[in-house]
């Protein structure tokens, strides 16, 4: 029995949130690596780009919401979340188009790119602040549990609860769509392989005759894709708040880091590496431990780190990576 | 090509002496209309932004790296004068400081532990012993520093609950500020240098949250979101209440024709001029003759050309690592002049935005690479941040006084805040794109 609850208390707190957060940070960090692959510099811009495509899908929910839209037990926001990802790209290639695109011509260094992102964060943060305003939103609509702690309790008889949330489950299941299709894109399309080429090298790529504009286009608008839902489901689970995904971006390059820049495969593990470590470290293990070791008395709160200090987690990360594999898990590019 | 260059060199003349201009006209246009507290109280803040910008340059302009983390060393810088010039509490030392301090030991013996074994372990023993040392480590630094913690922290926490200082003169915090900027900057720098320049912007980035978020948590190190108050003032700059209440004070600023309460806060805000202006004044002397010397040239080789200087002997990562840990101690310093300047630390209030990333407006804008280019950078845009606030909900009543009042109106009122971010990034922006070198670009 005490080793049931201990697996429950563990499910709860650990696998099934760090699941859920590992799910966004990959999304997240599937479009910092496609970018850095295609227009090779690191996007700084993808956390505000993400807070945009979640104003967005908010204010599109809202709307809805208005027309009395709905999708029943589902968050009426996932209905929302095209519209917000097609206004999302038409802002990134605008964006593209207007800034990045220069310095492709002049063969810009990368540093010099990366600081352009830093002017385009600035800019979407505004624009983002204009549209929704700094405060603290929740929009997460329809059934709020799939398993709900007293229902777990009273099927089960057991003392730990299990809490099973609409929305991380939503998560899981859209983050395993959106992974499989980028990966049949990827693989099997024409423009797919193509945009590996032009990863992989762009003078061949260019001699054997792709357009480079395309493959630009698609990577922004894939990359679109991805940080809209990453945001989307990120503010579902949790809330949403402007600032809160320039915090992201700190796990989100660790994990694209940690898997390898440019490789996708890697950006995905790394994602979940982060999430669990993030969660594991700032969790107070007292629970688990007292079930797990008879007659043990925990002194203090077995918690390595306190919450605030959870991104300390991933810099720690990023440090190791850089110290002894700077080419990541999944050898990512150049060093 | 003879004749480019003499109109080359009378643009640059004529940029000088517009900026030479402006920068006064603006200050005095400020003194006009808000009054000499208003104008000095910026002209202080520019100062110590152009110093900060002096600071970035150093790393930008001559050496190409890109630091995201400034806002991180201006805090480490800040927590200086909390060291240095705050009272020790009454009894936290031998409460719990002593623990803490041996803690701290024990952690950099631990990590030091780790980094030898991580060089002379063979092979793969190394991947088992490394973390097996750093988990110990830490599990021992909990052991010894939680219990310190607590009991630095139970002294009278309303008012202390935190070491304090060591109660010396303020200051002296000025170089430790940036001594311990330097630090973090060191291992940094040694870490992320020497790899894809793009890894060094996002540990800084890392490094930046990081510092910040222990300065707002560790209570017993710098009281984290209950503030440090009433740090004293550096030397030559006395109290307004202490000056209002001196007979002699008050006939000289009569006789000037001024209010004591004027003329004292007046005079507070000219001598911090005079302090953060000589500070300014001596680093753009060391930043100027570092420029010109060889050791500036082979800076500037170094950064238009990582190879050829390689090539010609130059160690890269080295420079480079030196270069970083000059600038971030500058920041530190600047940290730590703002900090007695306020007189007060906030540690939540280092926003990155305002403390990262306008500072790189500052360097862009004025020119990176050129030393006087960041000073008015610093100078200007800090003018420019601080009048947006009140130019923002102005234009805002321009454009929608003739709008029904309703939601829109409303939501576009309150929305006014945010244009400061929104003109700063397009300022970024558009200098990088059409005037990459800046208001006064490097000859």
């Amino acid at each position: 029995m005490d080793f049931l609850n201990a697996l429950v208390a563990l499910t709860n707190y650990i696998i099934i949130p760090a699941s859920t957060y590992g799910a966004q940070l990959a999304l997240g960090a599937l479009g910092v690596t496609l970018i850095y692959g295609i227009l090779r510099f690191s996007n700084f811009a993808h956390g505000d780009t993400m807070a945009f495509g979640t104003g967005l899908a908010i204010i599109v929910t809202w709307g809805l919401q208005a027309m009395g839209v709905s999708l029943g037990p589902l968050p009426t926001a996932m209905l929302a979340l095209p519209f917000a990802i097609a206004g999302t790209a038409v802002l990134v290639l605008v964006t593209d188009r207007l800034v990045y695109a220069h310095y492709r011509r002049v063969k810009a260094k990368p540093v010099t790119l990366v600081m352009v992102s830093v002017g385009v964060m600035f800019v979407m943060n505004a624009v983002t602040r204009f549209m929704i305003g700094v405060d603290d939103i929740k929009f997460a609509d329809g059934a709020r549990f799939v398993i709900s702690a007293r229902g777990f309790k009273e099927a089960t008889g057991l003392a730990e609860p299990l809490a099973f949330r609409t929305t991380q489950l939503l998560t899981l299941v859209t983050a395993a769509i959106m992974v499989a299709a980028l990966f049949w894109f990827l693989n099997r399309t024409r423009t797919g392989k193509s945009m590996r080429a032009f990863s992989d090298n762009e003078d061949l790529a260019l001699l054997s005759g792709i357009n480079p504009n395309q493959v630009v286009r698609v990577t922004w608008i894939i990359a679109a894709g991805l940080a809209v839902t990453a945001g989307t489901l990120y503010g579902l689970d949790k809330s949403f708040k402007a600032f809160n995904y320039f915090h992201l971006l700190l796990p989100i390059f660790a994990a694209a880091i940690l898997g390898g820049l440019g490789s996708p495969l890697g950006a995905i593990a790394g994602g979940f590496i982060i999430a669990f470590s993030e969660v594991g470290v700032t969790y107070a293990w007292k629970k688990v431990a007292t079930y797990m070791i008879p007659g043990f008395e925990a002194e203090g709160l077995l918690q390595l780190l306190s919450t605030e200090y959870k991104f300390a987690v991933s810099f720690v990360i990023l440090i190791a990576v850089l110290l002894f594999k700077p080419t990541g898990l999944f050898k990512g590019k150049a060093v | 090509m003879s004749g480019n260059r003499t109109s080359a060199s009378q643009n640059m003349g004529l940029r000088y002496t517009l900026v030479a201009l402006v920068l006064p006209a603006l200050f005095i246009i400020e003194w006009i209309n808000g009054g000499p507290n208003a104008a000095l109280g910026i002209l202080n803040m520019g100062l110590i932004s152009a110093i900060l910008a002096l600071g970035v340059n150093l790393q930008w302009g001559y050496a190409g790296l890109f630091n995201v983390g400034i806002v991180g060393f201006i805090a480490l810088g800040g927590l200086a004068p909390v060291l240095v010039a705050m009272p020790p509490t009454e009894g936290a030392m031998s409460a719990g400081g002593g623990r803490i301090a041996l803690a701290l030991l024990a952690g950099i013996a631990a990590i030091a532990l780790a980094i030898a074994v991580n060089r002379k372990a063979p092979g793969k023993t190394r991947i088992i012993a490394v973390p097996t040392v750093l988990i110990a480590g830490f599990a021992i630094f909990r052991m010894i520093f939680d219990p310190g913690v607590e009991a630095v922290q139970a002294i009278n926490p309303s008012a202390t609950g935190f070491l304090g200082g060591m109660g010396l003169p303020t200051l002296l915090a000025w170089p430790l500020g940036a001594a311990l900027a330097a630090g973090a900057a060191w291992a940094i720098g040694k870490t992320a240098l020497g790899l894809r320049s793009d890894y060094l912007a996002i540990a800084t980035l890392g490094i930046g949250e990081i510092i910040v978020a222990v300065l707002k948590n560790e209570e017993w190190l710098s009281r984290g979101v209950m503030n440090v108050n009433g740090i004293p003032r550096p030397w030559p700059v006395p109290y307004e209440i202490d000056i209002q209440a001196d007979a002699a004070f008050i006939e000289r600023a009569a006789g000037l024709g001024l209010d004591p309460v004027t003329a004292s806060t007046v005079l507070v805000k000219l001598l911090y001029t005079g302090l953060f202006g000589a500070v300014l004044l001596a680093l753009i002397w060391l930043s100027q003759r570092a420029l010109n010397s060889p050791w500036g040239r082979m800076m500037r080789a170094i950064r238009d050309n990582e190879i050829s200087a390689a090539a010609m002997g130059k160690d890269v990562t080295r420079r480079h690592l030196q270069i970083f840990i000059l600038g971030s101690a500058v920041c530190g310093l600047a940290g730590a002049m703002l900090i007695s300047l306020d007189g007060q630390m906030i540690p939540s209030g280092y926003n990155p935005l305002r403390y990262t990333f306008l500072i790189w407006v500052m360097v862009i804008v004025g020119g990176s690479g050129n030393n006087w280019g960041s000073v008015v950078g610093g100078v200007l845009i800090w003018y420019l941040w601080i009048k947006a606030e009140v130019w923002g909900p102005q234009i805002m009543d321009l454009v929608t006084a003739s709008m029904p009042p309703g939601d829109l109106k409303s939501h576009l009122l309150d929305s006014a805040a945010h244009m400061r971010l929104l003109v700063m990034g397009l300022v970024l922006i558009l200098m990088l794109r059409f005037s990459p070198s800046g208001l006064l670009p490097e000859r």
